[in-house]
């Protein structure tokens, strides 16, 4: 059987009659065609945020002298399989490939006459493609060294942020923050924000491997060599589940001042933790994973920033959290699972209906969070009466006006 | 030769796989550009099934590696039989062998236990490994399986390397519960199943359900194509097709407009969860088989 599929590889130099007139004609010619035609197509492809390699053109070379080469109806869904590597690619491949090989004469005669110049060009492109995540020139990763094991308990020292225009940013409330510039600045600080949390708790989580049981299995195995006498030990470690993480972020009309930071926020939460899920609610209750995963950022937030808009009609948070009880809370709930709310609590629901769906919630999870941006006000207290329902449930209220409110939960995140 | 692709469709189908085009073309590039095949799509529309089809196809060996979070090498590649070992430490020492001969005798393929990764390149005739809900393993694991993918060999420390002695036909599913790493996705080619349309799913109605007449199981197509329609949690996959289509084939139903009543009630085999169960009322029900039948 494996024999055949070596045939057909090489079948093409051994003069194939279904190719045979085909390539014979002024077969250089034309496969040198090909050959640019190819590149060009990868070239395209790479522009539509495809992650084709030179591999990939080798083997799609190989393609256009095999059988499937004949027909586009056989090598449509044979470059498919080939170029594609997620599900947001297979979808739009159609569409670009029948642009490029069968409609479209001008997008054709315009990749062609720049393709030969611009054959080198393939590995800078793709390094340039993931420039745009950290396009606001902030450092990705700052870390702490002289912080021994990683245990932060420094929740009052506030962050050590990159740059010093950030760390000024980070305590500014996020209100007045209007230049385009800081908005920015302030947004990239969130995602990363939502990076350092995760790597953190990683951390943290493989300092406590070490622990005190004797896994005997793996000691008796261990110490064959020795003749069965136990020399080297084996512990047992124990695993830790990752902390997962459910936010619910408010985006009525009410918090539309926060609402663009905390999308923001959101992308970067789910980007980073393995395990988190993100809804947004104002008088009903979206997930939004799906598209937070989109691995374009500002689509992605942009994709939200307008499924959060149009508003107006007050907020129900009981109802949006009954409905999350009712369909989400078994699939995404476990239990280590945290969940973030991010609202203030103005419900223009009855008081009743939240405390009782917060009571349900409650059970579900480990710990609940509510992040009430109203908090870093001065003189601020939870009178609403939403607020007051919710109150009973909640294991951590906690400001979240600025960017320094945010990196205090880290601490608290750890050690759940 | 000339493209094989109708000729994988031809015996996909006598093993009772009936295949869309496309992924005949997919199975036959696998074996034209020696490259693993990455199949995604929505649990239950028969991802599996192309790895187990494609093993009776080349009348293969299927050898199937199941992915669970925590799944280590140990479990997936090799192990020492030690309790074997132990024992024959005992008894060689109580003949007075040498430390020496002991241990090149117990470290010895006797005591080597396969799993099924280690298996898949050691066979004589190429198998084929399916490599079933790769992400629900580890990242690290995953970091493993690309380079065994890209090799075809692994290093046991106290063995040597070894080397494959023929290449499997590799079929990774998965289902999407994590983002794989996109060297894996690049090493691989990748094929989205979806659910079969009205016609497919009828042939594979008629292959699979015997004594089924065609008119029914046309109609059976038709009316999941409208559920799968519907707002559900879980969508009912090809699998619940097939048990819904042997209930009714075994209560003698021939047309479903006779039927609204057993329509209804045997529905249970295609709604698993309580909520699209109340979802789907009645009514609805009989709306829909109004609209399809």
């Amino acid at each position: 059987m494996r024999a055949d599929g070596h045939q057909s590889a090489h079948s093409r130099e051994s003069g194939n009659p279904a190719l045979g007139p085909r390539l014979r004609g002024d077969e250089r010619s034309e496969l040198l065609g090909a050959r640019r035609r190819l590149a060009g197509f990868s070239r395209t492809l790479r522009d539509n945020g495809f992650k084709v390699g030179l591999a990939e053109t080798h083997d799609a070379l190989a393609l256009l002298g095999s059988p499937a080469a004949i027909r586009a109806s056989s090598l449509k869904p044979a470059f498919r399989s080939l170029f594609c590597a997620t599900h947001s690619d297979w979808q739009r491949f159609d569409a670009i490939f029948d642009a490029f090989w069968l409609g479209g004469g001008m997008r054709q005669r315009q990749v062609l006459s720049g393709a030969p110049s611009t054959s080198h060009a393939p590995a800078r492109r793709l390094a340039e493609a993931h420039v745009p995540q950290e396009a606001f020139g902030l450092p990705d990763r700052v870390e702490r060294r002289s912080d021994g094991d990683g245990d932060s308990s420094a929740a009052g020292r506030g962050r050590r942020e990159g740059a010093s225009r950030a760390e000024s940013l980070s305590a500014v409330d996020l209100r007045h923050i209007v230049d385009p510039d800081d908005v920015a600045a302030t947004h990239a600080l969130a995602a990363r924000l939502a990076r350092t949390m995760r790597a953190r708790l990683v951390r943290r989580e493989q300092v406590r491997r070490h622990g005190r049981r004797l896994d005997l299995r793996r000691t008796i195995h261990r110490n064959v060599s020795h003749g069965g006498t136990l020399i080297e030990l084996a512990w047992r470690r124990r695993k830790i589940k990752p902390l997962r993480l459910v936010v619910l972020l408010d985006a009525s009309g009410s918090m539309s001042l926060y609402t663009a930071f905390f999308v923001r926020f959101l992308h970067g939460v789910v980007d980073s933790f393995r395990e988190a899920e993100a809804f947004v609610f104002h008088t009903r209750l979206a997930h939004v994973s799906p598209s937070l995963r989109d691995r374009d950022v500002t689509r992605a937030v942009d994709k939200l920033a307008l499924m959060a808009q149009g508003i107006g009609g007050g907020t129900r948070i009981g109802e949006s959290l009954a409905t999350f009880n009712r369909w989400h809370a078994r699939r995404v709930i476990n239990s280590r699972t945290a969940v973030m709310i991010v609202s203030d609590g103005y419900d223009t629901g009855g008081p009743e209906q939240l405390g009782e769906e917060m009571r349900r919630l409650r059970r579900r999870c480990r710990k609940i969070i509510w992040l009430n941006p109203l908090i870093g006000w001065r003189d601020y207290s939870p009178q609403a009466r939403g607020m007051q329902a919710a109150l009973p449930y909640v294991d951590l209220f906690a400001p979240a006006h600025n960017l320094e409110s945010l990196a205090a939960l880290e601490p608290y995140l750890a050690r759940i | 030769m000339t493209l094989k692709r109708d000729e994988i469709s031809d015996k996909l189908a006598a093993v009772g796989y009936v295949a869309d085009r496309d992924i005949a073309t997919a199975l036959w590039l696998m074996e034209f550009l020696k490259r693993p095949l990455l199949l995604e799509g929505e649990a239950g529309v028969g991802k599996t099934e192309v790895g187990k089809a494609l093993a009776a196809v080349h009348a293969a060996e299927l050898i199937r590696l199941q992915c669970y979070e925590g799944l280590d090498q140990h479990a997936a590649l090799y192990e020492w039989n030690y309790q074997r070992q132990l024992l024959a430490i005992k008894t060689r020492e109580g003949i007075g062998e040498n430390a020496d001969s002991i241990e090149e005798h117990i470290f010895s393929e006797r005591y080597l236990l396969e799993r099924p990764l280690l298996a898949a390149i050691r066979r004589a005739k190429p198998p084929v490994l399916l490599i079933d809900e790769v992400d629900r393993a580890d990242e690290e694991f995953e970091a493993f399986l690309l380079e065994l993918l890209s090799d075809f060999q692994v290093s046991i420390p106290e063995l040597g390397t070894i080397k494959a002695t023929s290449i499997p036909r590799v079929v990774l599913t998965s289902n999407g519960t994590r983002e794989l790493s996109d060297a894996l996705r690049r090493r691989c080619l990748y094929h989205y199943i979806d659910f079969p349309e009205v016609d497919r799913e009828a042939k594979i109605i008629l292959t699979r359900t015997p004594g089924i007449d065609t008119t029914l199981a046309l109609q059976i197509a038709r009316m999941v194509a409208a559920v799968r329609k519907e707002d559900l949690r879980k969508v009912p996959g090809v699998a619940e097709t097939l048990d819904w289509a042997a209930t009714l084939a075994g209560l003698e139903l021939h047309d479903l407009r006779q039927e609204p009543e057993a329509v209804y009630e045997t529905m249970i085999c295609l709604l698993k969860t309580q909520e699209d169960r109340a979802r789907l009322t009645r009514e609805i029900s009989e709306r829909l088989l109004g609209k399809v039948a």
